[in-house]
């Protein structure tokens, strides 16, 4: 039997689940956006006509989930388990969108970078033979990530250049053993690295050692270099991060060029008046299970490496003085 | 905290500050002092109307200040204030108006978690350490004041 | 001329502190409670009066005179109750602020929902 572990930190999946039907929702901000033509489904109010922001993040969520089985021809009764994540409080979007759901439920925290830990985690579940069919999900708000981690909507806040602006939207995968669709064959789990940020205006500055050292890690562990990939996605490290990633990059000599493509940089227009660029879970997740898996599906990438990275820190940490903290996650995505 | 860190962590600031967008410092600038100028102005309007009506200087400071916090929740309210704040900066957060602002946009943010342990207890969550610190130090100058020219009795 | 002169004064003090701002890492909640304290410190000294006739609204306006109506409520109140006036005085003037900015503010959250 093959290796299932490469090298110190990779994981190679020889059943290779699938991405059997996936499925994306976000708001108007998002769809005006130049991603807007990868997202399957754009509302026209954030608020989905709830009270509050976190009742629509949890409404996103689970259209999301109900969308991607539908694409799979597959119901809630044929899912073994529910792996979810987002940005609030004790996780409550995934938590409540899995009490509607009914599965059974793996909830997970990696900030921005859940999609890309919950795709990992469940390849290894479907190719360790636990489960034929796992549902994976996140999602994330722009007003409830605002108000848990910053301020007030209405606050007279000038914004930083280097502030980011968290995605309002979902993503939904299946990953199952049926072999249609584009397949996961490798994910590399990173290390939480910390280089000493301390201001939540600079996020992206905060998570561009992990997305790097993830990197690097991951074409050590497996023997090969940007020229085998087709694209390599990193989350939402935005305007300010995909520089310093660059550069950190280039110092262990690896050259990314065109290769590379951050979707918190590209999903906003400058126009927008969004700063460095887009942030939150539904950020990475609308970059990889919209844009990667439409353009394998039209069969213009072939093998894609992507990076979804997280911040972690919480308000409190980070008044308490505590810097923040950086994770990225990556997994080998091929038509 | 070893050395290597140390080093890498101030390598790496370096790097952050490198990268990072300087503001439009000019612009802000203007843009401060024209909307701050432009918002005292109004102030000036309402002052000299009220200067008839009311009796003495410190009153009408005190109805001047109250009206521009009433145009400044009203502007919150329908959503105006934070965009001219996206433009105006500080011209828009240090008047009165501003403040007016923190205490309104706490007010409508936090009413989804009930208007006693929502709004009630949140109002002044940005505005509370204004009054806090300012009265904190206005008590100490006072007190300070009084002890010199001895009026404290 | 009054309106001149308060313009030139409150855009001045709003630069200020969009030097600040862009030059520091100060949030603008430290920005507005520096500025609030400095208000009441030089009014306590009687600087910040001199200013405000010259300024009119360009000294009221600010938060600066915010934190100067406090100073100088708890010095009238001090003239006319002794050292009771240290703890009434700082809502004799700033009261009818607060208040209108609890119900204004209220009231506002009752008819409006934040928008993005």
């Amino acid at each position: 039997m093959e290796a299932k572990r490469l090298g110190l930190q990779t994981v190679v999946f020889r059943q290779a689940p699938c991405i059997v039907g996936c499925s994306t929702i976000a708001g108007p901000k998002e769809g005006e956006g130049n991603l807007g033509s990868y997202i399957d489904t754009l509302v026209d109010d954030p608020l989905m006509g709830q009270p509050t922001p976190e009742k629509a993040e949890r409404m996103l969520l689970y259209q999301a989930c109900q969308d991607a089985l539908a694409k799979a021809n597959l119901t809630e009764d044929d899912m073994q388990l529910f792996i979810g994540g987002d940005l609030l409080n004790q996780i409550i979007s995934s938590s409540y969108c899995a009490r509607d759901l009914g599965i059974p439920f793996l909830g997970i925290y990696g900030a921005c970078s859940s999609i890309v830990e919950g795709l990992g985690l469940g390849a290894l579940i479907v190719d360790g033979d636990y489960a034929d069919s796992v549902l994976v999900a996140t999602s994330s708000h722009y007003q409830a990530s605002e108000r848990q981690f910053r301020y007030p909507i209405e606050l007279n806040i000038q914004h930083k250049k280097s502030n980011q602006w968290t995605v309002t939207g979902a993503a939904a995968a299946v990953l199952s053993k049926t072999r249609t669709g584009p397949k996961i064959t490798m994910a590399t789990f990173g290390r939480v690295l910390d280089y000493g940020i301390r201001s939540p205006n600079d996020m992206g500055a905060a998570m561009a050692p992990a997305a790097a050292d993830t990197l690097c890690r991951h074409f050590q562990d497996t023997g090969t270099s940007p020229g085998d990939y087709d694209l390599i996605l990193t989350g939402d490290l935005a305007a300010v991060g995909q520089k310093l990633f660059v550069q950190l990059v280039k110092e262990s000599d690896y050259t990314l060029d065109s290769k590379h493509m951050d979707v918190g940089a590209a999903i906003y227009k400058p126009e927008q008046r969004s700063g460095a660029g887009g942030s939150g879970c539904a950020c990475s997740a609308i970059g990889i299970l919209g844009y990667v898996v439409k353009e394998m599906l039209e069969g213009k990438l072939e093998r894609v490496l992507a990076i979804a990275t997280g911040a972690l820190f919480s308000p409190v940490s980070n008044q308490q003085g505590d810097s923040i903290a950086g994770i990225a996650h990556a997994v080998v995505i091929e038509a | 905290m070893d050395k290597a860190q140390k080093d890498l962590h101030a390598r790496y600031q370096q790097m952050v500050k490198e990268a990072t967008p300087q503001p439009n410092r000019w612009k802000n600038l203007v843009m401060a002092f024209i909307t701050g100028g432009v918002i005292c102005t109004i102030g000036q309007l309402f002052y000299n109307l009220f200067e008839v009506i009311e009796p003495s200087r410190l009153e009408t400071t005190a109805v001047t200040q109250a009206a521009m916090i009433a145009l400044g929740a009203i502007a919150t309210g329908l959503g105006l204030y934070d965009w001219l704040a996206e433009r105006g900066g500080m011209g828009a957060a240090i008047p009165v108006t501003g403040f007016s602002n923190t205490v309104t946009a706490a007010a409508m943010e936090f009413k989804r978690e009930g208007y006693i342990l929502g709004m009630g207890t949140k109002m002044f969550v940005i505005a509370g350490p204004v009054l806090v610190y300012g009265i904190l130090s206005g008590f100490v100058v006072s007190l300070l004041r009084a002890v010199l020219t001895g009026s404290l009795f | 001329m009054d309106y001149l002169t308060a313009f030139l004064a409150g855009g001045a003090i709003c630069a200020l502190a969009q030097i600040i701002y862009d030059n520091t890492k100060l949030t603008p909640a430290h920005i507005l409670v520096s500025f609030t304290v400095a208000g009441a410190v030089l009014g306590g000294f009687g600087v910040y009066q001199r200013f405000a006739e010259f300024a009119g609204a360009g000294a009221i306006i600010p938060v600066s005179g915010f934190g100067n109506s406090i100073v100088m409520g708890m010095l009238s109140e001090l003239e006319r109750l002794g050292w009771e006036g240290l703890f009434t005085g700082a809502f004799e003037i700033t009261g009818l602020g607060v208040t209108t900015a609890i119900v204004f503010g209220g009231l506002m959250a009752v008819l409006f929902q934040p928008k993005d």
